[in-house]
């Protein structure tokens, strides 16, 4: 057993972060997310060219052939900026999805273009009534809405979820609405109105593929997360080390430093379940349930765990973490972003409730 | 990253697991897994049958009885004995007198303790807190004077669990009152319970029962090869224990169990139905999850056997989940909990009569230690750098 990254993840952990150095700056990260699409499209170019757009592909489809503990590193490196660059979104879901249930040849074009940067796929997937449905096929086509689909109005082409099957419908054959989450990101009205729609794969039922796709991009979602709240608590013991009050530092306060303690203790909680999770998918021996119940735990924790880190490092700023300039507020914004997506606190207990009498004592290693 | 276990330490664990369950007799371990406690005679026949396999005192040194394993095996060993319902070798013994005696005691006194504190021949308790000392331990106050070839002892400990049964107390005593620091003036005595001058007096608990008593020291005179290590050292061999301590504190395997249990009788009252049962369920069961992952992490990648800064975590959290599982298990219990004075032969079912009064004494889990609030204060002070 082994939680730590081994030379060649170190590496890549550096050399993301080294890319991504520019949202250091938060004013840079508001300035590129103020714009449409909502990321840097130069930078997106670089990432590609580093290979980071193509890490689990396999080398057939123009992939890296890497696994789940680089995406792993990669969604933390994102999360510690919030770097508004959709690789969740694109790379490890609607990516994913495709390599999951795609034909050699749609594989070679979607997971070819998305790892070399010149095409964008988005996974379409809640409609406006907060099911997944809302979208009909008929023949070749498919009439209907989803929404919010994110990163859908740039997204060159849509991997669709409609009646148990996945399709794959150009952006262009659809009409889209496009506007900004909370946290910076991008959202879309797609509407469908008879739009050509070509079967993913062999066009068979898709539930459980996307349920296994969907496992793993909440584990993704779960590092950037972890990302993200490393960063909150860093940012909020620097704050309270140096801004003074009543002639001295703020961690002269016992009121203010044991908060910080107990946002530790949530991070750390929350590393530990969150790094296991990545283990479990990157376990050959593990079975596709238990890696989507992996899953199920690390977000049930990371919704807690941020809702808590996110809330105290506003707090324990005081008025400056309200304000849009300092970047507390968009670090806590983001993990409410990522709480709801794919499932919250809430759906995962419903999720794991399932099993609940199925078991004596939860067992973590295989 | 690396979730498997190698061949090794998955075989290592399935022995374990083996002897746990086969060799400790079933009546100790029923009446652990009922929430009872099994006394003095069952700690001592536990004691003496992991002794005999050399399975009591694995942290010490090899010479006196202890194993050369990786931290893993260490904590494969500790979750495996707890999750079987087996009562861990007493602490005061195993992790407490016993590594600093190993660590810091003359070859005579190692010779003379070491292999009986191992085999429980000898019952050590813990004569550190007093009245005027709790978290504030370097303030203590008890006096050792030295006179002649003696040390004479005068103050009063408190908070000394089970001594009731102990033969020896390890006591901290001020010897140089002078000193600059208050931490430079204690030393580490060794003092037989039955020396002329020592009383105990029991202290009640709000579970009702007996567990922990005041020992008063009036002109105690014990010889001077019961100074353990240097004079006036004794705050480093206390520092030292007490980071051992806090090392096995998390007693997530035990809290595993007991959460099962719950579940279990969740499911047969019905309650299971009710989804604020179920949720909570689920909640515990992943914070305890992640707390066990948590302590895995530490023990995976410490070599060296050191305490972790993040030992400190598994304290804080480990006692707030134990004490957590312990008041759904009260909650479970409802107005039968109340039911806790009756026999055995009550129709009311023994986990709901000792619901409360575990619950109760675990208030005492988040105070031990180190309380909590200390643990805090180290991981903003020594962690987060606040």
């Amino acid at each position: 057993m082994d939680f730590t990254l081994d030379g060649e993840q170190t590496a890549l952990r550096d050399a993301v972060r080294g890319l991504l150095k520019g949202y250091d700056d938060s004013e840079h990260r508001r300035e590129v997310a103020g714009q449409d699409p909502g990321f840097d499209e130069k930078l997106w170019g670089r990432l590609a060219e580093m290979g980071v757009l193509g890490l689990p592909f396999g080398e057939d489809d123009g992939g890296m052939g890497a696994g789940p503990a680089e995406v792993s590193v990669v969604a933390e490196e994102f999360g510690r900026v919030i770097a508004p660059e959709p690789f969740v979104e694109a790379v490890v879901l609607a990516g994913g999805l495709v390599a999951a249930h795609g034909n050699d040849e749609q594989k070679k074009e979607i997971l070819g273009g998305l790892s070399s940067g010149e095409l964008v796929p988005a996974f379409a997937w809640s409609d406006p009534t907060g099911g997944e449905g809302g979208v009909t096929v008929d023949g070749d086509t498919l009439t209907g809405v989803k929404e919010p689909v994110f990163n859908g109005g740039r997204a060159d082409v849509l991997v669709v979820f409609a009646a148990g099957r996945l399709f794959l419908v150009k952006g262009e054959d659809t009409q889209r609405t496009s506007y900004q989450t909370f946290d910076g990101g991008r959202a879309a009205r797609v509407a469908f109105d008879q739009s050509p729609a070509v079967p993913l794969g062999d066009g068979g039922d898709a539930t459980e593929t996307t349920k296994d796709v969907i496992a793993a991009a909440t584990v993704a979602y779960c590092h950037e997360a972890l990302g993200a709240m490393d960063s909150a608590l860093k940012k909020t013991t620097d704050y309270l080390t140096t801004r003074k009050q009543f002639g001295v530092t703020l961690n002269r306060f016992q009121a203010l430093t044991f908060r910080a303690a107990d946002m530790y203790t949530s991070l750390e909680l929350t590393r530990s379940i969150v790094i296991w999770a990545t283990m479990v998918l990157a376990d050959e021996s593990t079975s596709a349930e238990k890696k989507r119940e992996a899953a199920a735990r690390a977000k049930l924790q990371v919704s807690r765990a941020g809702r808590h880190i996110g809330q105290e490092a506003i707090q324990l700023h005081g008025g400056i973490g309200m304000t849009a300039e300092y970047s507390v507020g968009h670090l806590t914004a983001r993990l409410t972003a990522i709480d709801h997506l794919l499932g919250d606190g809430r759906q995962q207990v419903r999720n794991l409730s399932r099993r609940l009498t199925s078991y004596g004592v939860v067992e973590p290693l295989p | 990253m690396q979730l498997a276990l190698t061949e090794e330490e998955a075989a290592f664990r399935e022995e374990m697991r083996t002897f746990f369950t086969t060799e400790i007799p079933q009546e100790i371990r029923d009446t652990i897994a009922s929430g009872r406690h099994v006394g003095k005679d069952g700690i001592i026949e536990t004691q003496r049958i992991l002794n005999e396999a050399g399975l009591a005192v694995p942290n010490w040194p090899v010479e006196w009885g202890g194993q050369d394993w990786s931290p893993l095996q260490r904590h494969i060993w500790h979750e495996e004995m707890q999750l079987a319902c087996v009562p861990p070798p007493l602490a005061f013994n195993a992790n407490m007198v016993g590594p600093v005696i190993a660590n810091f005691g003359s070859d005579e006194q190692k010779k003379k303790f070491l292999p009986a504190t191992a085999n429980l021949d000898i019952w050590w308790c813990q004569g550190f807190s007093e009245p005027d000392a709790g978290s504030d331990l370097a303030s203590l106050k008890t006096r050792a004077v030295r006179d002649g070839d003696d040390w004479v002892i005068n103050g009063q400990k408190t908070w000394t669990t089970l001594g009731q049964f102990a033969d020896w107390i390890f006591v901290l005593c001020r010897t140089d009152p002078e000193a600059e620091r208050k931490q430079k003036g204690i030393s580490f005595i060794l003092c037989p319970m039955d020396a002329e001058g020592v009383t105990l007096r029991p202290i009640q608990l709000i579970d009702g029962g007996h567990e922990v008593n005041e020992v008063f020291f009036e002109d105690v005179r014990v010889p001077a090869e019961n100074l353990v290590g240097e004079e006036n050292a004794g705050w480093s061999y206390a520092k030292f224990l007490l980071g051992n301590e806090r090392v096995g504190v998390a007693p997530v395997g035990a809290t595993k169990r007991v959460l099962a249990s719950a579940k279990d009788i969740a499911e047969r009252t019905g309650q299971i139905e009710d989804p604020l049962v179920a949720s909570q369920i689920i909640e515990l069961e992943n914070e305890l999850l992640a707390l066990e992952l948590t302590a895995l992490r530490v023990v995976a990648n410490s070599d060296d056997g050191k305490p972790h800064p993040a030992s400190s975590v598994l304290k804080l959290k480990g006692t707030e989940l134990q004490q957590a599982v312990s008041e759904l298990m009260m909650d479970l219990g409802g107005t039968l909990s109340l039911a806790s004075g009756a026999a055995e032969g009550s129709d009311v079912p023994t986990w709901a009569r000792v619901s409360v009064p575990t619950y109760l004494n675990l208030r005492k889990a988040s105070i031990y230690g180190g309380s909590n609030e200390i643990q805090r204060q180290i991981i903003a002070g020594t962690i987060l750098g606040l």
